[in-house]
């Protein structure tokens, strides 16, 4: 994790102050305290899950076929809503780092307005346009008979909603970083810009659209607000493991729903995991 | 080189898995009780009110009416499906009175030591098949439900408007593949007000309440699976003598005016 440009500046401190660097610091209490408040805040509630989990009956709750097909079925179509956003996300990405165009801020800034909305607002937009009455979905269902909603297709449109902006900014502020030297280099060799993109640019930032892709990953398992307000809930087709997890409580089943988010919280963290490993290898 | 791409991504996938984690939300809860005590006549301070998601109209009323006649007082509502506020009730939100709409619900909480006393029936509710004005699929009973391209939307099972509904179908012999199950009964009644479903089992109230947008066709096996919504003051309410005083007039004439009037019937 450490460039050149940072081991310039670090050696430059090193010789002017090295006394200050090498002695062990202080950390002033009015830091400490509020920084370990904040972390325990973090920390306990997932600690609390693991607490709180009926050990004694985990084996026997795993294995109830409920919670296998909200797990497969989240699985699924986060993969399928992070393929379509990588499809799409990473032009757009390219479009907003690369090209010049009048407007170019407002269309950033439109791209990121799912990242603040809230989910249940995406919903309500999403039925809006993509409902069976919606300006698009009426249309749709007129004439060729396909409603989204309560549909697996509607929560994998639900996620990619709510996850996309993810992956473009995580994309575009890859893009900004890199060196646009060898796309020029390429350009002067006589690539024209789809090859330049295919060949050079996308190698280039690949580290940054997988790390984009993961997370919007991760955003679209987590998907809630808008899934439940757009594709309904129904076990099997649009039931997903957040949603499992809000009916088994609303339901009164306190056990029930620590061991659906006990599950969730280990794949997310075993994700997390592996992607550090990715991340600090890579440098 | 390519570790400051990873850098640069990482600072702002660290910015944005922040933003993320506000973005979460869901469900409802409802606000939290104080007492503040104020003059005037009769009860004073506030009253929570954990209600039946198909209690939203008349217990608003009622609650209004409450108020005028306390000008000391002020009542707060939590509407949701029964099975939910019975969860939040045992799990401590602070609530003074429980109108469920169903006993089963209303058991989950005396069970568990919460209420105050016995619940009192104070209404029964029955369901219709709510559908989209001039109803469009020509639904006039339960087996309409099952005929292809025809979507139904039903509460969830655990909340009281499911279980009716699910009983309700049993005992009609027919099988329903519903597109979605809901959390509560407004919900379900959502779906079809906005053109989502063709078909949503609420109760009679709900359909009422919503007469501008849906119709509500009757059905005869509905009179097997009727609902009595019971209410109680709960244990840990703060302000006892208030929660007693809107129970006491959720079952006084008036209370009961407005609770016909929406299309409930006498216990």
């Amino acid at each position: 994790m450490v460039d050149v440009d940072e081991q310039d500046a670090a050696g430059r401190r090193r010789t002017a102050v090295p006394p200050r660097r090498r002695r062990v610091q202080r950390v002033p209490a009015a830091l400490l305290l509020p920084a370990a408040l904040g972390l325990g805040f973090l920390v306990l509630p997932l600690a609390g899950l693991v607490i709180r989990a009926p050990w004694a009956t985990l084996p026997q709750r795993l294995t109830e076929p409920g919670v296998f097909t909200a797990l497969r079925l989240s699985l699924q179509t986060a993969t399928f809503a992070t393929v379509a956003c990588v499809v799409v996300g990473v032009p757009l990405a390219w479009l907003l780092a690369r090209v010049e165009f009048p407007g170019r801020r407002l269309v950033r800034a439109l791209v990121t307005v799912p990242l603040v909305l809230p989910p249940v607002v995406g919903g309500v937009a999403l039925l809006l346009v993509f409902g069976r009455r919606g300006i698009v979905g009426g249309w749709l269902y007129a004439t060729f008979g396909v409603s989204l909603p309560f549909t697996t297709m509607g929560v994998v449109v639900a996620e990619a909603f709510v996850a996309m902006p993810f992956l473009v900014i995580a994309v575009e502020g890859a893009l900004r970083g890199a060196d646009t030297r060898y796309e020029e280099a390429a350009a002067t060799l006589g690539a024209g810009r789809w090859t330049t993109f295919t060949h050079v640019t996308v190698p280039l930032v690949a580290p940054g659209i997988a790390a984009g892709a993961v997370l919007c990953w991760a955003r679209a398992l987590g998907e809630f607000g808008a899934t439940i307000t757009f594709a309904g809930n129904y076990p099997g087709i649009t039931q997903t493991m957040p949603l499992a997890v809000y009916q088994t409580i609303e339901g009164g089943d306190l056990p029930g729903a620590v061991v659906l988010s006990l599950i969730l919280l280990v794949v997310s963290v075993t994700i997390l995991a592996a992607l550090r490993d990715k991340w600090i290898s890579s440098a | 080189m390519g570790t400051r791409l990873v850098r640069t991504a990482l600072a702002g996938l660290t910015a944005l898995a922040v933003l993320g984690l506000v973005g979460c939300g869901g469900g409802k809860t409802g606000g939290a009780a104080s007492s503040t005590a104020s003059s005037g006549a009769g009860v004073t301070g506030t009253v929570t009110v954990f209600a039946a998601a198909s209690l939203t109209e008349s217990f608003t009323r009622i609650g209004k009416d409450f108020q005028a006649a306390n000008p000391g007082a002020k009542v707060t509502f939590n509407f949701a499906g029964s099975s939910a506020l019975a969860t939040q009730i045992n799990q401590g939100a602070p609530a003074d009175v429980f109108a469920s709409a169903a006993p089963t619900n209303m058991k989950t909480v005396t069970d568990a030591g919460n209420g105050a006393g016995t619940p009192t029936t104070f209404v029964k509710n029955q369901l219709v098949i709510a559908v989209p004005k001039g109803n469009p699929k020509g639904v006039t009973g339960l087996a309409d439900l099952t005929r292809p391209g025809v979507k139904v939307a039903l509460c969830a099972e655990q909340v009281p408007c499911g279980a009716a509904a699910w009983k309700a179908l049993t005992a009609a012999n027919v099988s329903v593949r519903p597109v979605t199950l809901e959390q509560d009964v407004k919900a379900a009644l959502s779906k079809v007000k906005l053109g989502e479903v063709d078909a949503a089992l609420v109760y009679r109230t709900d359909a009422r309440a919503a007469s501008s947008d849906v119709d509500g066709v009757e059905f005869p096996e509905s009179s097997g699976a009727i609902n009595e919504y019971p209410i109680v003051v709960l244990k840990s309410a703060p302000d006892k003598a208030g929660a007693q005083a809107f129970v006491a007039w959720v079952l006084s004439d008036k209370g009961k005016a407005v609770l016909t009037q929406a299309g409930f019937q006498a216990p």
